[in-house]
């Protein structure tokens, strides 16, 4: 009772005195930590950033410092640029094609083989090897596939007695053939990022679906998707991201071409900014890509993933 | 027992400055360091270059030379920065072009033309002019010539026989069209092309132009008269080059096959053509499929024809000129060494030892295998000498000329177009 009986002024006091110490013995943690990351962050990633902005309204090939400015130049020649614009075109395809393509086919075999049945395991494998793979080496490989001499392609070809193509060289194809094999390589990813979402379902939902009826689509649609929502969203992101700053699978394949028909932003940056020297040049496609990869990032979590 | 501090600290200091000063003494005593930096990898051809350096010491006591190396990607990225720290190497490879030009225009390389004259010119008249004066920029010297080049027609003798074309006769470029069109009657492919790399594909362009415009109009088109680049003689270059294009010359999906595919091809006796660089009769059989190739003697060579109606001739040639640069900072000895690296002796060696195209006066008759030599005495009638475009012209004017030169031969773009194109950019670079 006397306990109870605590003049209220005391606690408050006692409650301050107490958050005042909490508030202290933050700082030494705050100033021990905080510089070197701090630091690393500014040398490494904000330093950087601002060198390329800056680079970005000078004509510079790298020698010496740069002293020609050209003002907005750069960015007027990136969007007056033809290939620039296949490879925004590109971007949207692979976007596209992940989105549309990648991850339902990743859902649907989550669904068939997140359950257990016999050899899901080895299934699981299976699909998810692709993506462990170098993405340099997974173009390397499916170049190899793709060649109209010597490749599994051109064997195929001769069997049925037909003439091989030439499905890198052509203009018109190299792009889809490419989204193959985007999709072969990433889907096992989205697939596994399922996989892990459906086993955090709780089983008597889907029991109690069962019990009122429902069929396995009516389930699927009703239940199991919904409860995975926050799952699908954060593949999207994934996916999305991903098809933004693909490069290193495409160098081996085609390099951007033929005719630049296979451009995407990071090669368009690598062949016409690195490549040749055009520092100034290439600054400037850094920044409209950081632009592009930031904006979309942040809009897509603030509308799509505000719950999650 | 503080004293006994005090004599010990006094014996360390005085260990140190001892150790110290011998050390800069060694130093200054021993050396002038010459530091070497290249992109060769063939370890062969570092072996003879490290025996040069080392005879260098031998006959200069107090002199080191250094060799460093740098893979070629590696080296074009490094480069820049390299150059403005305090660690530059004395001498660097350099292919020549845009690309040492504007290293020239950075302040940090020393040009060569003190050493190249002194002695009554007596480095300069030791080389051919023609590679003096393709690493010479605003009268100066900014590189040791060390080799040239040479692109030409290699062709597949056997198939040149089915298809009844006669090489030696081959003089225009409608005859050279002829020969393509015979070669496709005979179920034929004529000509092995890497369009994925690009560049191989730019020889066609830059022969083409060449032969239009002639050393002069080239060097007009550079000063910005007669429109430029975008000039009567370079748009008629494309027009041919679209002319060839349309006879579909090249072997299937040539627009994603790269130099090394190319050479696979004529190497495995898939294509009877190939325009490439003197080394083509190695470099063929080592990618071809078998990795032995064509037999040297089924290989023929004949130069770039000419064009009727322009003013280019067989000798002017196309090809490689690669040179050496030195530093701002370098020893005073470097351009004795570079002098001593080209001299007829150690060129004669190197010719002999690693298949260079030698640059020093009668060196070429250390070469012995026939195409090569062939090569060399083509070289050493030359009357022009144009420097790879995709170096001459620097990093990005030299990529939209690969690129137009693709364009234009799988009929992508007009030639106008592409004359326009690259004198679009070139503009840029006159200033």
């Amino acid at each position: 009772m006397s306990a109870n009986a605590v003049p209220s002024g005391k606690t408050l006091a006692v409650s301050r005195r107490s958050k005042r110490s909490l508030a202290n013995s933050k700082w030494p943690v705050l100033i021990l930590f905080l510089p070197p990351a701090l630091l690393v962050f500014t040398v490494l990633v904000i330093l950087p950033m601002g060198e390329a902005a800056w680079y970005s309204f000078y004509n510079w090939n790298g020698y010496g410092s740069p002293t020609q400015w050209v003002g907005w130049r750069n960015y007027q020649l990136i969007f007056r640029n033809s290939a620039f614009t296949q490879a925004l075109i590109n971007n949207g395809l692979i976007v596209l094609a992940s989105l549309c393509v990648q991850v339902p086919l990743a859902l649907w075999l989550a669904t068939m083989i997140s359950s257990r049945i016999k050899g899901a395991l080895f299934f699981r494998l299976i699909f998810f090897l692709p993506y462990v793979l170098a993405d340099v080496a997974a173009g390397m490989i499916w170049r190899f596939v793709y060649d109209g001499d010597f490749g599994l392609v051109a064997g195929i070809s001769h069997f049925i007695g037909v003439e091989p193509p030439f499905w890198l060289a052509d203009r018109d194809v190299a792009m889809y053939a490419i989204l193959g094999v985007v999709v072969w390589k990433y889907f096992g990813f989205h697939m596994m990022l399922f996989i892990a979402g459906l086993q955090a379902i709780d089983k008597s939902v889907l029991e109690a679906a069962d019990i009122d009826g429902a069929t396995g689509f009516q389930k699927f649609r009703l239940v199991t998707l919904p409860l995975l929502g926050s799952t699908v969203r954060l593949s999207v992101f994934f996916a999305v991201v991903g098809s933004l700053q693909l490069f290193d699978m495409i160098m081996p394949l085609t390099g951007g071409g033929p005719s630049n028909s296979t451009q995407t932003m990071v090669t368009f940056l690598y062949n016409f900014g690195v490549t040749r020297m055009q520092v100034g040049f290439g600054s400037a496609v850094g920044v409209v890509l950081f632009v592009i990869c930031v904006t979309l990032a942040f809009s897509y979590k603030r509308v799509f993933m505000r719950n999650d | 027992m503080s004293n006994r501090y005090h004599r010990m600290r006094l014996i360390s200091a005085t260990a140190v400055a001892l150790a110290g000063g011998l050390f800069t003494a060694g130093v200054a005593a021993a050396d002038s360091v010459i530091r070497w930096m290249h992109v060769e990898q063939v370890p062969g051809n570092i072996a003879v270059w490290n025996q040069i350096a080392k005879d260098f010491e031998a006959k200069h006591p107090g002199v080191k030379v250094e060799l460093q190396f740098l893979e070629n990607q590696a080296f074009k990225a490094k480069l820049p920065t390299l150059l403005q720290s305090n660690d530059a190497p004395s001498i660097f490879y350099s292919w020549g072009g845009g690309v040492l030009k504007a290293q020239s225009e950075t302040g940090t390389l020393r040009p060569i033309n003190a050493a190249l004259d002194a002695n009554g010119g007596e480095w300069r008249k030791s080389v051919n002019a023609s590679a003096v004066d393709g690493l010479t920029f605003d009268g100066k010297v900014w590189a040791s010539p060390f080799k040239s080049g040479l692109v030409s027609f290699y062709y597949n003798k056997e198939l040149f026989k089915k298809a009844g074309v006669d090489a030696s006769k081959i003089a225009t470029w409608d005859d050279f069209l002829g020969a393509v069109k015979a070669l496709k009657q005979a179920g034929v492919t004529p000509i092995a092309g890497g369009g994925r790399d690009k560049w191989p594909l730019h020889f066609y362009w830059s022969y083409l132009s060449m032969r239009e415009a002639g050393q002069k109009g080239f060097a007009d088109a550079k000063a910005g008269k007669n429109d430029g680049f975008a000039g009567k003689p370079f748009v008629k270059a494309g027009e041919r080059m679209a002319e060839l294009g349309k006879l579909e010359p090249f072997q299937n999906g040539y627009l994603g096959a790269t130099w090394n595919d190319a050479l696979a091809t004529f190497g495995d006796g898939r294509a009877a053509l190939i325009l490439s660089f003197e080394n083509t009769p190695a470099t063929q059989a080592s990618n071809s499929t078998s990795r032995k190739g064509l037999a040297d003697d089924n290989i023929g060579r004949f130069p770039f024809p000419v064009v009727s109606g322009g003013p280019g001739v067989t000798t002017d040639s196309f090809g490689g000129l690669n040179g050496w640069v030195v530093t701002k900072n370098a020893p005073p000895e470097t351009e004795e060494f570079l002098r001593y690296m080209a001299s007829v002796d150690v060129q004669k060696v190197l010719a002999r030892d690693t298949q260079i195209m030698p640059v020093a006066k009668g060196a070429s008759e250390a070469i012995s295998k026939p195409l090569l030599k062939e090569v060399a005495e083509a070289l050493a009638r030359e009357t022009w000498h144009q420097n790879f475009l995709d170096q001459d012209l620097g990093p990005n004017v030299g990529a939209i000329v690969n690129d137009v030169s693709v364009e234009v031969v799988s009929g992508g773009m007009k030639p106008a177009a592409a004359a326009q194109q690259i004198e679009d950019a070139y503009s840029l670079e006159r200033k």
